[in-house]
């Protein structure tokens, strides 16, 4: 039952579906894409334009069926007005009117905020359990079952319960992000744990390494990969969920502010907000995953 | 039976097995993989285990290893039992299990530090290490990661890290199995002359005649599993240090050579000539 649970492939694979996203925009803002060639080589521009016009070309075709879609429309604003009301938001994206009117860079800052402290739990807690369960044959059939019950539970059915115990938006929001985003440390860690190569305990063994050496020289880095990768997932959801939260919970975040543009019926800042939710789950990914690079040893 | 051919009066013995027997508890019933294994090293020796696969050479080195218990029968390394894995045993893997993550030194000085550190300083612990290295020629390679080096490299930086713990026993599991006939001619000849200048008693699984005929001083043949025991034990009496390329004309060598050969292909190539 535990062994199900745990070879789930959505869950330790990483990511196949968000993988061609984010070729695409690697090409498209990271400067790294065009080095500097070697002196004598000619410069490779067909190399160049094939990786960075398909990306462009799909940018544009998006832009261009948005702006035909809203030609004739009314109430969904057109690719340039959005693009003049983004101008505005990002000039001047750090004042502060009051709890409820701040700069979109606040609000972002907020959410961020809230991600790190629930998903730092998540990972506090959610590490040190998947060591547990995945080492000791017993805590993952007895936690195995309750895992699999509570992991597909969307993250709106947990805010109530964090309302009633903390009696604060606030906390609420950060408990619904922790629990949500435990998951899937809980199970990489777990599986990473169960898939330490055999020889490698060995050795352990011939040497008689003590625990702490054991889980230091031995379990930590050879797990270290399995972990990131749950580590990744587990930011995606959290920064997934905290739009959720937000919309429910109110304050200052992300979330919040795309329901108080709704309420103005300020579409074109909603739009902004998607677009800017998204380039920071990306961003998060990527930092990530340049951290999982360097503890890739093969 | 030609078990144990010479008996041994000498207190010299560094490894006695004694009537070991391994089953293996399995879905359809257990399964007897050893039976009445008995087996005698002494220091200083250089001990092969040859047979077909399956046989339970491996199984055999691994209890010895202390990795798994036998299901009866006891063990005495220096005349203390055997109860479980420790570094009194230097265990050279076939896929070399070095780890990563750690360099050719690291590697090396987890194994020494595990046995000399409570009477040694971190200087005295490194200069162990690299000795060990220098041992295997591998002092060009002290800071490289395992993925860096030739597998002919890992497989001396296993033998490096096994040598530093000063084992009283050197076990070896097919070390050179997986690599390439000329690599691993170099590494018998190399280990031959550490063999000679540590004076290791080493015990060796392999499948390939040359191999244990070239090393040993005793060549245990098995017959085949299941219930897998030790069917002649043949004495390698060829003058030391051997020459490779002279030996293959050597007629001792050759006769020795054919006697390995008869026992695994004439006599027990078959399960059931040898129940």
């Amino acid at each position: 039952m535990g062994r199900a649970l745990l070879d789930t492939p959505r869950d330790v694979a990483p990511p196949a579906d968000t993988a061609p996203v984010r070729r695409v925009s690697v090409v498209a803002v990271d400067p790294a894409a065009k080095p500097a060639p070697a002196p004598r080589e000619p410069f490779d521009w067909r190399g160049l334009g094939a990786r960075v016009l398909p990306p462009l070309g799909g940018v544009a075709l998006l832009i261009a069926v948005w702006a035909l879609a809203t030609q004739k429309s009314a109430s969904f604003p057109t690719p340039l007005a959005t693009f003049d009301a983004a101008v505005k938001l990002f000039s001047d994206p750090f004042y502060s009117n009051g709890p409820n009117d701040q700069g979109i860079g606040w609000n972002i800052l907020f959410s961020l905020q809230r991600v790190g402290l629930g998903f730092g739990l998540a990972a506090l807690v959610g590490i040190p359990l998947g060591f547990i369960i995945g080492r000791f044959t017993l805590f993952n059939r007895m936690l195995s079952p309750l895992i699999s019950v509570l992991k597909p539970v969307s993250p709106l059915a947990w805010l109530p319960i964090g309302l009633l115990v903390f009696k604060s938006a606030n906390p609420a929001a950060i408990w619904t992000i922790f629990i949500c985003s435990i998951w899937p440390m809980v199970i990489n860690t777990a599986v990473g744990v169960q898939k330490v190569p055999e020889d490698y305990l060995n050795v352990a063994r011939v040497l008689k390494l003590s625990e702490w050496k054991i889980a230091t020289r031995i379990l930590l880095p050879s797990v270290m990969p399995y972990m990131l990768t749950g580590v990744r997932l587990s930011v995606g959801t959290a920064w997934l969920v905290i739009v959720a939260a937000e919309m429910l919970t109110g304050g200052v975040g992300i979330g919040f502010w795309v329901w108080d543009e709704w309420n103005n019926l300020n579409v074109a800042h909603i739009i902004i907000a998607i677009f800017v939710i998204g380039a920071v789950g990306l961003l998060l990914e990527w930092s990530l995953l340049a951290v999982a690079r360097r503890f890739d040893y093969s | 039976m030609l078990v144990n051919a010479t008996p041994s009066i000498n207190t010299r013995r560094t490894l006695q097995i004694e009537d070991v027997g391994m089953v293996f508890p399995t879905k359809r019933g257990p399964f007897v993989a050893l039976r009445d294994i008995n087996l005698e090293v002494l220091r200083g020796e250089f001990v092969t285990l040859i047979g077909h696969s399956g046989c339970g050479k491996s199984t055999l080195l691994n209890l010895v290893a202390g990795l798994t218990t036998p299901s009866s029968g006891i063990m005495l390394l220096q005349e203390r039992e055997l109860t479980g894995p420790g570094p009194d045993r230097g265990v050279v893997f076939q896929n070399h299990s070095l780890l990563p993550w750690l360099s050719c030194l690291d590697n090396v000085l987890l194994a020494v530090d595990r046995v000399f550190s409570e009477n040694e300083g971190k200087a005295q612990l490194r200069e162990r290490a690299l000795a060990a290295l220098d041992l295997v020629g591998m002092s060009h390679a002290v800071a490289k990661r395992p993925h860096e080096i030739s597998g002919g490299m890992k497989q001396r930086v296993g033998i490096a890290r096994a040598l530093a713990m000063e084992p009283k026993m050197l076990l070896m599991d097919e070390p050179f199995g997986a690599l390439d006939a000329l690599t691993r001619a170099r590494l018998q000849d190399e280990l031959m002359k550490i063999v000679a200048t540590t004076g290791a008693t080493v015990m060796m699984v392999t499948h390939d005649v040359d191999e244990a005929v070239l090393l040993s001083d005793r060549i245990v043949m098995m017959t085949n599993g299941p219930a897998a025991t030790i069917g002649e034990v043949l004495r390698v009496d060829l003058p030391r240090p051997r020459v490779r390329v002279a030996l293959a004309e050597n007629r001792d060598y050759v006769q020795y050579r054919k006697e390995v050969i008869d026992f695994l292909y004439m006599r027990h190539s078959h399960v059931e000539k040898a129940a």
